[in-house]
């Protein structure tokens, strides 16, 4: 029994999510669906943490689903590069569901609530299937899972801006999801294969055609809409400043990354990258559009006065780092643009956490809402200048192992420019989280009641475990960056 | 609609066969062109037909939201549950060979549950997709 449950392990990350849903709808109460969601999610990072360990040791698990062998049927394929990505969602899930319970009994009606648990878990499910997937048609089935659910998400937030921005992300997903699945339906055509693997076996006798060439064009195009990269972030800033406070920490967190993660494996699995970057310029139209996102994004940050929207708009700039990392399609590039995968999410988790307890405090999240709490909470303010200071990459943090990993890899191709856009952009997170510490610290609130009222402790503690795991990854570097050196060599590997 | 005779006792005539030819589509999915998807449309559709002559507020009562909400939960129980009881009975998740005795038989009995998930999920979230759109802008009087 116990080998049984050893071998399906697995399947179970997609399983159980996907079972605990239709449980929620069924209970139909608040109390009991939370419970629901906070179990499956600590089951999964238990599952997650047990398989990084075999992966680790084994290496490489195949898993046939439904009894068909891989070319034929799906096959959900785990490795050094979708365990760290698993392992990074699924924590995020468990520690979201500590903080969501306290956080969505203020803002969602409590007869809604089971609604909202059920399609997180969806949404879990989704993203997780995205990474664990071995069948290319299959992830565009788990994309459409998470993005379905994280549009309901996203419009349950308090304000009616949260149902316009939710159509807009439903919108411009879709139209990404399209392009995903025409990508991927022109690799169909020239392969006859849905199997990555198979497919990459199969790729170079044809690739010098049109019709591979458009489905590269197409699966870029369609992902980075999905991570929100420069030219096609419009939805982000809005979809993350209006859906409920948890949500914008979960989705902020996992669902871009895990966008990026399917991007990797696309180029680097299927395609190849001596075709991807070696024969197709994509490496230097990539680089110039990660480039424009960390300027761009960044100073939109610093003009924002909702504190939300500040942050959101430093996760487009955020997403320029991991791209550029992967763009130069280096061990070092991409062990950079790994680790930053993590390490971003779990400090924008983080930061979004801090928001969500600041709005559960004053109902607002402008900046000028939020001027003098540093007094009143202490404990949050104090959270949110860590994770800030991580953000911009200060050392003892995780944010300065990626930032310096990223400079390596732009020296050793002596890019001195992108070490130059690097550095100014990182300048400019110093303003923008100046800014929001300034008003936390240094003003005096706008009412004077004066009295010292924290989050409940469910939030700030789930939001300190981020802000510990932050700076833990950032002295106690080496299994992180280890994990990813290992995950990028297996990349490059297979892509030879 | 209450003055449309013709229109009334036709389709109390109709809604009938179309319930029994979507259990139909449901249950020989596996031997001809058909299944869950196929089948849930229909019998939404048949219900969907009810409500536009009979009213709203009829087929409400006749299926109401709440249970219909219920049913799409079970639908989707059903089809991973069909998946987990062959975990359980020592094959992978939905290998419908470990479902029965035989391989054969396994196959058979995977394939009619799994569909029958589906067609309970599709026909119930369908109705529930129409009656949010027909009940637009009436949601305060009804509440």
């Amino acid at each position: 029994m116990i080998t049984q449950f050893l071998s399906q392990m697995p399947v179970l990350l997609v399983v159980l999510p996907l079972l605990a849903a239709p449980v929620c709808v069924i209970v139909h109460r608040a109390a009991p669906s939370w419970f629901i969601y906070a179990l499956t999610s600590w089951a999964c990072f238990a599952i997650a943490f047990l398989l990084f360990v075999q992966v680790r040791i084994g290496g490489p698990i195949s898993y046939v689903l439904g009894g068909w062998p891989p070319p034929f049927g799906i096959e959900l394929r785990l490795d050094a590069l979708n365990m760290l990505v698993v392992l990074l969602v699924t924590g995020i899930a468990a520690i979201a569901s500590i903080y969501a319970r306290a956080s969505i009994a203020a803002e969602i009606p409590r007869e809604r609530a089971y609604l909202f648990y059920a399609a997180l878990l969806l949404c879990l499910c989704g993203l997780l299937g995205i990474s664990i997937t071995g069948d290319a048609f299959n992830l565009f089935v788990f994309l459409e899972i998470s993005s379905l659910s994280s549009y309901s998400l996203i419009a349950m937030g308090a304000k009616r801006r949260a149902l316009l921005s939710a159509f807009q992300y439903l919108i411009m997903g879709t139209i990404g999801g399209t392009f995903l699945l025409i990508g991927i339906g022109f690799l169909y055509m020239m392969t006859g294969s849905l199997n990555m693997a198979d497919i990459a076996d199969r790729l170079p006798a044809v690739s010098d055609t049109r019709t591979v060439e458009a489905g590269l064009a197409f699966i870029v195009i369609g992902l980075s809409l999905k991570f929100a990269l420069f030219p096609l972030h419009i939805w982000l800033p809005n979809a993350y400043t209006y859906a409920p406070s948890a949500v914008s920490a979960f989705i902020a967190a996992t669902a871009t990354k895990v966008a990026v993660y399917a991007l990797i494996r696309f180029l680097f699995t299927v395609f190849g990258a001596a075709y991807a970057f070696g024969q197709l310029p994509l490496g230097e139209v990539l680089m110039v559009l990660a480039v424009v996102a960390m300027l761009s994004g960044s100073v939109a940050a610093i003009f924002q006065t909702d504190v939300k929207r500040l942050l959101a708009w430093s996760s487009v700039a955020q997403m320029g780092y991991i791209v550029l990392g992967l763009s130069m399609a280096s061990a070092t590039g991409l062990t950079a643009a790994l680790a930053h995968i993590v390490n971003h999410g779990i400090i924008k988790g983080a930061l979004f956490m801090v928001a969500g307890a600041l709005f559960w405090r004053m109902r607002a999240i402008s900046i000028n809402d939020v001027a003098g709490l540093g007094r009143r909470m202490p404990l949050t303010a104090a959270a949110f200048v860590v994770a800030g200071l991580a953000l911009i990459g200060v050392p003892a943090t995780g944010g300065f192992i990626s930032k310096w990993l990223l400079l390596e890899a732009v020296m050793e191709d002596a890019h001195y420019g992108l070490a130059a856009a690097i550095l100014v952009s990182s300048l400019l997170s110093v303003i923008y989280i100046g800014r929001v510490v300034e008003a936390l610290y240094f003003r005096d609130p706008a009412d004077n009641d004066g009295k010292t009222a924290e989050a409940p402790v469910s939030m700030v503690a789930a939001t300190w475990v981020l802000v510990g795991a932050s700076v833990a990854l950032g002295l106690y570097a080496s299994p992180l960056v280890e994990t990813a050196e290992r995950a990028a060599a297996g990349l490059l590997g297979s892509g030879a | 609609m209450r003055e449309h005779t013709v229109l009334r006792v036709v389709v109390k005539l109709l809604i009938a066969p179309i319930l029994i030819f979507a259990l139909y589509v449901q249950f020989h999915g596996d031997y001809s062109p058909g299944g869950g998807f196929q089948a849930g449309v229909i019998f939404a559709a048949a219900i969907i037909l009810y409500a536009l002559i009979f009213g709203l507020a009829e087929a409400r009562r006749a299926v109401p939201p709440g249970v219909l909400r219920v049913i799409g939960a079970l639908g989707v129980l059903l089809y991973a549950g069909t998946g987990v009881y062959a975990m359980l009975s020592g094959g992978n998740f939905l290998d419908y060979d470990y479902l029965a005795h035989d391989a054969v038989h396994g196959q058979h009995y995977g394939l009619l549950l799994v569909e029958f998930g589906v067609g309970l999920t599709v026909s119930s979230v369908i109705t529930s997709v129409f009656y949010v759109f027909a009940g637009r802008g009436r949601r305060r009087e009804q509440s």
